[in-house]
């Protein structure tokens, strides 16, 4: 009883922390300034809609990868797909949850675009050193 | 007999444990986060002497066994220590971290007694039992920890991106891990079919915080607050 009382806790606590980090990481970079390289790049001007992040993600994996970049990048993978869950599910029943999700799944992909800048410039910096070597 | 996942998994978690020191180190955060970095230390450790023991004896072996589960009783207790330096860290202004270290002490005592007495009434393999006992109850108690710690962020208002993400991501890795062992105690026979799961969320909880030390400047501020809201 007590275990099944503890995985029942456990379970709802789970999604509330991951949630709250996926958020975390998404504010933190919420606030970086792409650069006009990848803006042409990804095509997200100003704003990013959940429909590029698809896109940017290919992107994405074409770029060496970096093991501190991971964790972020993989939890947004799975943020999105649980907010593509929610907005095939809840959200067709509830509207303000749809533009909720909408706005979240933009936000996923800007994330997606600054790892992106992040690998070109870290790729940069390799080619750079391996020329002076 | 071990397959390539197991050395994979074994190789990636140790890496990861090591990324966090070397971070620290690189940032000059170890003297900051340093029973986070005490606790990343004993992991790797603990990783080389797992996989010695598992290379020796395989993994379905008793020795195999009791080391798994009393190394990973030793872990969560140095983690619930991290824990504690965490909550240090956010009362500081306060004041009050003779009475936190204090209650610390008090709830393991008080969690490994009640494990005690769970198990006594309950088994007759006491010894093998307690570890396991101990470990699981001590990840909910760190679990619901971190969740007052994350309660007390909000109330007070922190606003360092690093600790935030550092004590989010504890709370994501407490919970994953309350929840695997209290369903393997509601089905022990699923314990040893899970496989990887518990290794692979053991991988989570060193990158997260070496993205975070590596990533995020200490500077760096966010709204607490603005991640609990979902609706704007």
């Amino acid at each position: 009883m007590i275990a099944a009382v503890i995985f029942v806790i456990s379970a709802a606590a789970l999604l509330q922390f991951f949630f709250f980090y996926c958020r975390s990481l998404i504010a933190a970079s919420a606030k970086q300034v792409l650069s006009a390289e990848v803006k042409d790049v990804t095509g997200i001007e100003r704003t990013a809609s959940g429909d590029d992040f698809k896109r940017v993600m290919q992107l994405l994996q074409l770029c060496p990868e970096r093991p501190e970049d991971r964790t972020g990048v993989q939890a947004i993978g799975a943020y999105f797909s649980l907010l593509n869950f929610l907005r095939s599910t809840v959200a067709r029943i509830v509207p303000s949850l749809r533009a909720w999700t909408e706005l979240e799944r933009g936000q996923c992909a800007y994330f997606a675009a600054v790892a992106l800048e992040r690998r070109i410039s870290f790729s940069r910096d390799m080619l750079a050193q391996q020329m002076d070597a | 007999m071990l397959g390539p996942a197991d050395w994979v998994i074994w190789f990636l978690a140790t890496l990861f444990e090591a990324l966090v020191v070397v971070c620290s180190l690189h940032r000059n955060a170890f003297r900051r986060y340093f029973f986070l970095n005490l606790y990343m230390l004993f992991s790797v450790l603990v990783s080389v002497g797992q996989f010695r023991v598992l290379i020796h004896y395989g993994r379905s072996s008793l020795e195999y066994r009791y080391f798994y589960f009393y190394s990973q009783a030793l872990l969560v207790i140095s983690l619930y220590f991290a824990l504690i330096s965490l909550y240090s860290l956010v009362f500081r202004e306060l004041k009050v971290e003779q009475y936190v270290r204090f209650g610390a002490v008090l709830l393991l005592a008080g969690t490994a007694w009640f494990s005690y007495a769970a198990v006594n009434q309950s088994s007759s393999r006491m010894v093998t039992h307690f570890a396991f006992e101990l470990s699981q109850n001590l990840y909910f108690v760190g679990l619901v920890l971190t969740y007052v710690l994350w309660g007390a962020i909000l109330k007070l208002r922190e606003t360092r991106a690093l600790l935030v993400q550092v004590v989010l991501s504890l709370g994501v890795y407490f919970s994953a891990h309350a929840a695997s062992y209290a369903i393997s105690n509601l089905r022990p026979d699923l314990f040893f079919r899970m496989g990887y799961l518990l290794p692979v969320i053991g991988c989570l909880l060193p990158l997260a915080w070496a993205y975070a030390i590596w990533r995020v400047p200490e500077e760096a501020r966010i709204e607490p607050a603005r991640l609990a809201v979902a609706h704007r």
